[in-house]
């Protein structure tokens, strides 16, 4: 059943891609019908759990032995407890409604067959991932994720700008996964095995050295997949791809994997101070930088993608707080699934009927031209901004009060950042909301000449949004009934309870004053006049931000170019040194063979004179040692 | 007299044989002292046979011979072969096997 | 047969066999020389023929009965047969220079021979014991019986194995000689109205030979303006290059004739004709015919010096 949810979406892409032409035109309704496969099985499967009590929930499933070699023990095993059943639900009901949505956004597309291959792919990575029971099976659906963003990103790959986002994407992540290959054989030589139970029931009775090693390592890899600084260039640059990928894979659900491991791996991270330290500063640095950026940004994906990269932030932040932030980190995962793909689906609907300018210097005025993308856009905005009672208003201000509970100078200043971060993003989801869908219309005619004439989009990319927007509006209400979701939570993540010096009140109330505050900012800058279709200079920190905080600058100068030189040097020394010995060797024995080849000058006689001559030596040897 | 003498003879003429396979260059020549060798050798293998009293060393110098036979047959077909196509009998003209 | 079979029963040998072998010996000797040095194949072929004679002798002289039969039926009679027919069918005219080609090849050859030689006859001086023990006992039941006996017991599967050998020979050699005719054969009616659609040669092809003075098949007939035709030669002894040069010696002959003409009559020399063959013309002044073998010889050193 379980190796059914990875399976249904696999044998899909595998169709697909081998399927050929004869399935070009209900292609992508096979991959749509697979992966509502998976949500139907999922849904059965999260019934079924439900029918169990907290303890029994988990499943264990074991497929058969992958790798076995005297120690090395490596199965194909599933393992679905509350926090896989999270993300399964999460993957295939996202995923599903991004099929549906796919079919109409990708309807002109002439490979759209492939298309629909690698999204289902990708489900079946994902749902790998997360339902692995083995840190090695993981690693699979890690890299199985990695190809299938890379395949995506780089899917019009005859736009350069794509082939080589795709590129900077894999090779980015790459330094992730090398994190995670470190991880893993780390985790074998401390506990002799890579399965999640002896690894995380080992945990605790190791030294913290190695754990922090292990931690760090696992940080190292869940950066990287999750654009976290300092690997998080590649995000914004993967908004390449086409607008459905943004949202599933970009947004709501491969970039959130860096969470779940960390989740995951909570025992060995809550033994390792030092390493917990480290993820919750990069989770603040992150937080704050993809805000930043996402207030400069005048490309609507790419505002986006900033916003992204500083929710992720905030569920880093969390997870590295420990059992006090696990759980929230994971509500705040799921609720933000919801809201950022209702997000990206709209702006992906602006693009489509705005013959995919993604300027928001060009938008203005569309609430009148698309009812519902505004509508379903506008109730994702409030929920990302935490408007109360939508879904972003329970786990992020759950996440700052957690902050706060870390207790101390470390908390008011965790606290503070959280809270700039949310004024933060009321301000750059005000603005993209202003810039899009208000003000007056700032349409100009593409480089072909074409007068955009924006319309709704089709049914099959608006229903997936209302559903979403749906799932936005609610899914913090429900999930905070009675703390249904920590307590589904609490036996997998654990829970702890700070002590902290704000109560509850106080953090909801705080949170929304910086919210007001940072909408009114928006309004002030954006809402107030009409706002220029050319984006004016701005001050030195706004340039910075356009340019990703200089992030490519700064990889580019501390990596590439000595990287380069190290490169030159050893070309060069390769050339010179290592080439020259191997050489001058071949060329010696070349002289060598030049001058004995002359032996072998064709002429049956010549060899024939040997041949006697050997025979002559041969029977003098044999009368000599007779003689002797 | 000893049988001897024939086997000297026989060395004489396996010599003679060696020197025309090494000095000649019509191909059916050296073939001629390649059957010289070898019959210098059966005579040799025929005196062993006397001189030892029993009859293996015929036994061998019959073998020589068919396969003598074998090989000239082979042989020439070979060089009628080669004469065909290169319109030469010359060992030397088939050269090409070298650097 | 008894007498030949006392022969070699002895444990000593007959005064007989020794002005036998005296004499047969160098003649056996001289043979090999001539197998080795002479330039004609044919000469060589039978030389070797010769030898394998008197070894045939020999053998008998040494009690094998059976192998001397075999030697000549098989050796002489059959092997030999087949070299010459090989000789007739690669060119029997052609003799090969004996102008060594190989730098250091007869040096070393001789070195190789002669060290080989000499060993060879130490280790038997060597080896010798002066005695011998003499096949009466193993002929007792005939030589022909023991040898069977031995060939049908100990040696059977060597013996079979050469039979397969010979087959394979056989077969192999057939192989290699055939060539797969691909089209039919042409009936000479064929040929004929072939040869009239093509309108070229319509009559019979010329004739060799010129002036009736050289009629021999392998000289090619001149045309009218002197030159000569290779159609006049079969194509057989042109592909195997013995086609005689002899239309220079005739045009350099008709040029002398003019010359001794004009001498006569006190006419001025006519400027030196850009003939083909100039100095081969002096020499047909001179009267030195320059023979087909030495023709030929010239040829094979002239390709042997353009390999150098």
């Amino acid at each position: 059943m379980i190796g059914l949810l990875v399976g249904a979406p696999l044998l899909g892409a595998a169709v697909l891609l081998v399927g050929g032409r004869f399935l070009e035109r209900v292609g992508h309704w096979v991959a749509t019908a697979l992966a509502a496969v998976s949500l139907v099985l999922a849904a059965t499967l999260f019934f079924d759990m439900l029918g169990r009590e907290g303890e029994d929930r988990a499943l264990h499933q074991h497929l058969f032995s992958w790798i076995p070699v005297a120690d090395f023990q490596a199965d194909v095993a599933f393992r679905l407890d509350q926090l896989s059943m999270t993300f399964v639900l999460l993957i295939t009901s996202v995923g599903t409604l991004i099929h549906l949505y796919s079919i109409g956004y990708m309807e002109h597309d002439p490979r759209r067959r492939r298309f629909f291959a690698y999204l289902n792919l990708f489900l079946a990575a994902m749902l790998l991932l997360v339902l692995a029971d083995n840190y090695l099976l993981l690693y699979v659906g890690w890299e199985g994720v990695g190809l299938a963003s890379f395949l995506l990103i780089g899917f019009w790959q005859h736009k350069p700008s794509a082939a080589t986002a795709a590129k900077k994407a894999f090779v980015v992540n790459r330094v992730g996964d090398v994190g995670l290959a470190i991880a893993v054989m780390l985790m074998f030589t401390t506990f002799g095995s890579f399965a999640f139970e002896p690894v995380l029931a080992g945990a605790n009775e190791t030294g913290e050295g190695t754990l922090t090693a292990i931690g760090l390592m696992l940080l190292l890899a869940a950066c990287g997949k999750s654009a976290q600084v300092p690997l998080q260039s590649w995000l914004g640059d993967a908004m390449e791809g086409p607008t459905p990928v943004s949202a599933l894979i970009h947004a709501a659900t491969m970039v959130t994997a860096g969470v779940y491991l960390i989740t995951r791996s909570g025992a060995i991270f809550n033994g390792a101070p030092d390493a917990q330290t480290v993820v919750i500063v990069v989770g603040a640095v992150t937080l704050l930088f993809g805000a930043i950026v996402g207030c400069a940004k005048d490309d609507i994906k790419k505002a986006l993608a900033g916003s992204t990269m500083s929710q992720i932030g905030y569920m880093m932040l969390a997870t590295g707080l420990g059992p006090v932030g696990y759980v929230f980190a994971i509500m705040h995962l799921v609720t933000h699934g919801f809201f950022k793909a209702g997000l990206f689906l709209g702006a992906g609907s602006v693009m489509h009927g705005m013959n995919d300018e993604v300027d928001m210097r060009r938008y203005g005025g569309l609430r009148k031209y698309m009812p519902i993308t505004f509508v379903t856009f506008g109730l994702a905005y409030l929920a990302i901004i935490g408007f109360p009672y939508l879904s972003g208003y329970f786990s992020k201000d759950e996440i700052i009060y957690a902050g706060f509970s870390k207790g101390g100078a470390e908390g008011w200043i965790l606290g503070g950042v959280m809270l700039l971060g949310a004024a933060l993003t009321a301000y750059y989801m005000t603005r993209i909301m202003l810039l899009t869908f208000f003000g007056e219309k700032r349409w100009q005619p593409d480089a072909q000449g074409h007068e955009p004439h924006p319309h709704e989009s089709p049914l099959s990319m608006t229903i997936p949004m209302m559903v979403l927007a749906v799932g936005s509006v609610g899914a913090g209400f429900f999930f905070d009934q009675g703390e249904a979701f920590v307590h589904w939570l609490e036996p997998v993540t654990g829970l702890g309870h700070g002590d902290s010096p704000v109560s509850h009140g106080t953090v909801a109330l705080a949170a929304t004053g910086v919210m007001l505050l940072g909408v009114a900012g928006a309004w002030w800058q954006y809402g107030r006049r009409p706002v220029e279709a050319v984006a004016p200079s701005g001050r030195w920190i706004t340039r910075a931000a356009r340019r990703d905080l200089l992030q490519d600058d700064f990889n580019h100068a501390v990596l590439v170019r000595p990287g380069n030189y190290l490169t030159r040097g050893l070309v060069y020394l390769d050339h010179k040194l290592v080439d020259g010995v191997v050489n001058g060797t071949a060329a010696s024995f070349g002289g060598l063979s030049g001058r004995l080849r002359r032996v072998q000058n064709g002429f049956a006689r010549t060899y024939a004179v040997s041949m006697f001559g050997g025979a002559a030596v041969l029977v003098a040897a044999t009368l000599l040692m007779r003689a002797v | 007299m000893s049988p001897e003498n024939y086997l000297y003879l026989s060395a004489l003429l396996f010599t003679l044989g060696a020197a025309g396979v090494l000095l000649r260059r019509n191909a059916i020549v050296v073939f001629m002292c390649v059957e010289l060798m070898l019959n210098a050798a059966n005579l040799a293998l025929v005196t062993f046979s006397r001189m030892h009293g029993n009859l293996d060393g015929q036994i061998l110098a019959f073998f020589v011979m068919v396969v003598a036979a074998a090989e000239v047959v082979v042989g020439l077909a070979i060089i009628v072969t080669v004469y065909r196509s290169r319109h030469s009998a010359s060992v030397d003209d088939a050269s090409l096997m070298k650097l | 047969m008894s007498t030949l079979a006392s022969l070699a029963a002895e444990t000593s040998t007959s005064t007989g066999e020794a002005a036998q072998f005296w004499v047969l010996g160098p003649i056996a000797l001289l043979g090999g020389l001539g197998t080795v040095l002479m330039r004609r194949a044919v000469y060589s072929a039978l030389c070797l023929a010769g030898t394998m004679v008197i070894l045939a002798l020999f053998y008998l002289a040494n009690g094998a009965y059976f192998l001397g039969m075999v030697q000549i039926v098989v050796y002489t009679g059959a092997v030999m047969m087949l070299f010459l027919f090989v000789l007739m069918l690669v060119g029997v005219s052609s003799t090969d220079s004996l102008k060594e080609t190989l730098k250091g090849q007869r040096l070393l050859a001789a070195a190789c021979a002669l060290g080989l030689g000499l060993l060879l006859v130490a280790g038997i001086g060597q080896a010798s014991t002066g005695s011998f023990t003499g096949l009466a006992q193993a002929n007792s039941e005939g030589n022909v019986q023991g040898l069977a006996s031995l060939l049908f017991t100990r040696y059977v599967v060597a013996f079979e194995v050469t039979g397969v050998l010979l087959t394979i020979a056989a077969v192999g050699a057939t192989l290699m000689t055939h060539r797969e005719r691909l089209e039919r054969a042409k009936s000479q009616r064929e040929q004929a109205e072939a040869r009239i659609r093509e309108n070229k040669h319509v009559p019979p092809l010329p004739a060799p030979g010129v002036y009736a003075r050289h009629n021999a098949v392998d000289l090619p007939g001149l045309l009218p303006d002197g030159t000569p035709s290779e159609l006049t030669v079969n194509p057989t002894l042109r592909a195997r290059g013995q086609v005689r040069e002899v239309h220079q010696e005739a045009l350099a002959a008709v040029r002398a004739l003019e010359q001794r003409t004009n001498r006569h009559h006190g006419r001025a020399e006519t400027p030196g004709e850009p003939g083909e063959g100039g100095a081969n013309g002096a020499n047909g002044v001179n009267g030195k015919g320059v023979g087909a073998g030495s023709d030929d010889e010239g040829a094979v050193t002239d390709a042997e010096e353009a390999r150098k």
